[in-house]
């Protein structure tokens, strides 16, 4: 049982006035108990938030009231009574509607068809797509219905699946990390649809771990931790700090950015016009890419997902070859036409954003990976004379990364993907910190990790840089950035905009380059082309 | 001439169009079926049986649908209840079929069967050049092209073929939003089989009245080719159905002219066609992306 959720907030208990309640929940996985006597209850016109770290069991919990789990223990009663939901469409029938984060759109499909599918009635395609029209003009949430999903950006499909949830009318929408896709003038407008949503009597349950955004738009909120309850509590009365050690259970480490350097360091990582067409009509062409990384300072790319930066970090890797030695130097010399192992001889590290099947093969040990990504650069090291693998220098060298950064496994080497997000991302990190890298290139380095893991990865980047190489970090997390930045830029429909000392740059005024306003009005320096 | 040499084109074509869109259906659902020969085989054994022992050619089509549904109900226990391999079950149910159909064929080898009379419709197949080519075939040439503007009205224009495409799109999203994948892929997967028995049934029905072991003879390949060349398209299935069927037949044609082609080269040509339209809608990824259904060959297990 919760040790402190208990007695915290009953006022509303048995009265028949909430729209949801929840009591004793349980799911367990194996020997994970990811939801453990989850108590929870939601009220008519009500935004409720569901507050917690990465693998705290918010995405269990609302997959449960959602019908895609089936909860091992507990029962939910919807508007008083008890219901046992056994899929999503029972959920959908009763009045819960869902906006998922991930994996929902049919990206052949059209918009419109996408919402017809989620639909139970014979509305014939056209009608559906007049009522989406109306209703995306009722909420300020502009839509093409005949758009293939696969053509739209993030935001955009975020508006479909919106839309497709209003078109249900449902009682109770649940919405997941809505705004991790989203610009903070984005963000804005969905926080106003909401307002307006909960004004019309509908209640909302709202999953984030951004704690400002939280206290700003929800009523109430219950914070897990471990699958458990640790708080019911009103947002508005919390300060972010005190809200952060609820779903962290401590106080969390403040990454300590010693100041920026005087001295201007030797650009190690060079970037010059790099242009790079479409892979796929689903891909975002890099244009004109320019940049500039000097040694000891850390630089960021903020930017909405999908405006280029997985490109650019696959051009930047050497996963995708440029056409122009010189587009890329690395310390000095040029690497365009260098492959991966080539750019990391060079003195290059790289850490994409997936973690597994791309930073990591799942199922091969910890050890393996570290072979697999340090075979060329440490070939003495690890190579023996007849092309045998050094069983153990392998060893010491990944018993050496597990201790400098603190990476919780069970095992001596377990596969990849037995470790949580947060260790893994800790662990490919620390592989290439290992090397002493003179460049270091991190594509989201702390998505989905949970807030300790996070610190301390911001810690070694930062670390890194002060003794003497070049970071850079493409993150679409503007807190993370304000945080280790020395410089920031922002990705935006491909193009790279001037960067910016972290001292000048604002909230505000990243946004609005991530919504795409011309660098020139942020009264930038015009140092890099603009197109 | 030009009249018989299209008659017969269309005898090639229409088992490989019967096939090869019911296995088009199946794989818009996400489920790549490769027991297609296995399937046809048995629905030509089984149709030609029946036909001969009832008398009735309609009767050995009824039951050649049946069998050959009911090997892919087979197909579909294993790969969807049970979820074994697709690919693995798939060569498995062919080398089954070709083996059953062999052992049941042994006791038809030589008689002479049943053939399916035309259906001459009057007046229209009086028409020069294209009249007995289009309007004095057997049924299931008819069937054959309502087949074809059936399931594309079905996949485009129906509630149900939005679903079924949008299970073979993404089944996480479909399962999440409460369309019942399994149900919607062993409905695909039964409509497939029904099809290849259909085509067997032709085979041994209209096409050589006779049972000949292994008398598939890689049409059910052919017809998985031709999903792909038509990159899941049912209207480029037909056309890719004639294309085949001409080629077929024009290698017979030749040698009677006189012009020597090997004719291993022109039975390879199919496959052949299918690498080149592969290397050409590769290089059009927009509409492989629209066409391709993106979950084909994936199992599906719904977290519970």
């Amino acid at each position: 049982m919760s040790e402190m959720g208990a007695g915290v907030d009953h006022s509303h208990e048995g009265k028949g006035g909430e729209l949801l309640e929840v009591r004793g929940l349980t799911k367990i996985f194996g020997a994970l108990r990811a939801c453990d006597a989850i108590d929870l209850s939601i009220g008519r016109g009500e935004i409720h938030a569901l507050l917690g770290e990465n693998g705290a069991g918010k995405s269990t919990l609302v997959k449960m009231l959602f019908g895609a789990l089936e909860p091992a223990a507990g029962d939910i009663r919807w508007k008083g009574k008890p219901v046992s939901i056994q899929s999503p469409g029972e959920a959908r029938g009763l009045g819960i509607g869902m906006v998922f984060q991930h994996f929902s759109l049919f990206e052949a499909l059209t918009a419109a068809e996408n919402i017809m599918l989620s639909l139970d009635d014979k509305t014939p395609i056209l009608q559906v797509a007049e009522r989406a029209r109306e209703l995306s003009k009722a909420y300020g949430l502009p839509l093409d219905p005949f758009a293939h999903v696969g053509d739209l950006s993030v935001g955009e499909r975020q508006r479909i699946e919106i839309i497709r949830c209003l078109l249900q009318k449902p009682d109770l929408i649940i919405l997941d990390e809505p705004t991790s896709v989203l610009t903070p003038q984005e963000a804005d407008r969905l926080f106003e649809t909401l307002e307006t949503l909960r004004d019309e009597g509908k209640s909302i349950l709202y999953i984030s771990h951004r704690l400002e955004e939280v206290k700003r738009l929800c009523d109430r909120a219950t914070v897990l931790r471990h699958g458990k309850v640790v708080s019911h509590c009103d947002p508005r009365q919390e300060t972010a700090a005190s809200l952060a050690k609820m779903m962290v259970g401590d106080d969390v480490d403040t990454v300590r950015r010693t100041g920026s350097l005087d001295r201007k360091g030797e650009a190690l990582l060079e970037v010059k016009a790099l242009n790079r067409p479409a892979a796929n009509p689903f891909a975002m062409p890099l244009r004109g890419i320019s940049l500039e990384v000097r040694a000891g300072a850390v630089m960021g790319i903020a930017g909405v997902a999908g405006n280029g930066q997985g490109e650019l970090f696959e051009a930047l890797s050497g996963e995708v070859l440029q056409d122009k030695a010189d587009a890329i130097r690395i310390r000095g010399t040029n690497a365009g036409r260098t492959g991966i192992s080539g750019r990391r001889l060079l003195g290059a590290a790289f850490v994409p954003e997936e973690r597994l099947g791309h930073g990591a093969a799942p199922q091969m040990r910890l050890s393996e990976n570290l072979f697999l990504s340090r075979h060329v650069t440490d070939k003495r090291a690890l190579v023996g004379m007849f092309g045998t693998v050094r069983a153990g220098a392998l060893a010491k060298a990944a018993s050496r990364i597990v201790k400098a950064m603190d990476v919780r496994k069970s095992g001596v080497d377990p596969e990849a993907s037995a470790l949580s997000g947060g260790n893994l991302q800790k662990f490919i990190i620390g592989r290439e910190l290992d090397r002493q890298p003179a460049v270091i290139v991190v594509n989201q380095p702390t998505w989905g990790v949970d807030a300790g893991a996070a610190a301390r990865i911001r810690q070694a980047l930062i670390d890194l840089a002060r003794s003497g190489s070049a970071v850079l970090v493409i993150s679409q997390d503007l807190d993370e950035l304000f945080e280790i930045c020395d410089t920031v830029a922002v990705m935006h429909d491909g193009r790279l905009s001037a960067p910016m000392p972290i001292a000048e740059a604002s909230f505000e005024k990243i946004g609005l380059l991530m919504g795409g306003a011309e660098p020139e009005r942020s009264g930038l320096p015009e140092n890099t082309e603009t197109a | 001439m030009l009249e018989s040499v299209l008659i017969t084109i269309a005898t090639a074509a229409t088992p490989l169009l019967i096939a090869a869109i019911g296995e088009l259906v199946v794989e818009r659902s996400g489920v790549l079926n490769l027991g297609v020969e296995g399937m046809m085989v048995m629905g030509a054994v089984t149709g030609f049986g029946v036909a001969i022992t009832t008398g009735s050619p309609w009767l050995g089509v009824f039951a050649a649908i049946l069998v050959g549904a009911a090997f892919a109900l087979l197909f579909g226990f294993l790969t969807l209840s049970l979820v074994t391999n697709q690919v693995a079950t798939g060569l498995a149910l062919t080398l089954l079929g070709l083996g059953v159909s062999g052992m049941i064929g042994e006791a038809f080898i030589g008689l002479p069967g049943v053939k399916m009379a035309p259906l001459v419709i009057p007046v229209l197949s009086d028409l020069p050049v294209i009249g007995r080519f289009l309007f004095a075939q057997a049924p299931l040439f008819y069937i054959s092209i309502l087949l074809v503007i059936g399931v594309s009205y079905f996949l485009f224009s129906t509630r149900a073929g939005l679903t079924l495409r949008s299970v073979g799109d993404n089944h996480d999203s479909a399962h999440a939003l409460g369309i019942r994948v399994i149900a919607v892929r062993y409905a695909a997967v039964v409509f497939g089989g029904a099809c290849a028995g259909l085509a067997g049934a032709y085979l041994s029905l209209v096409y050589t009245p006779q049972w000949i072991e292994n008398m598939t003879a890689g049409r059910g390949w052919i017809a998985l080719a031709l999903v792909v060349f038509a990159s899941w398209r049912p209207w480029r299935v037909l056309a890719g159905a004639y294309l085949f069927g001409a080629v077929s037949i024009g290698q017979l044609h030749a040698q009677v002219i006189g012009v020597s082609v090997p004719s291993q080269f022109l039975s390879a040509l199919p496959y052949l066609a299918t690498i080149a339209v592969l290397v050409l809608i590769s290089r059009n990824r927009r509409l492989t992306m629209v066409n391709t259904p993106a979950c084909l060959g994936r199992p599906f297990v719904p977290a519970r």
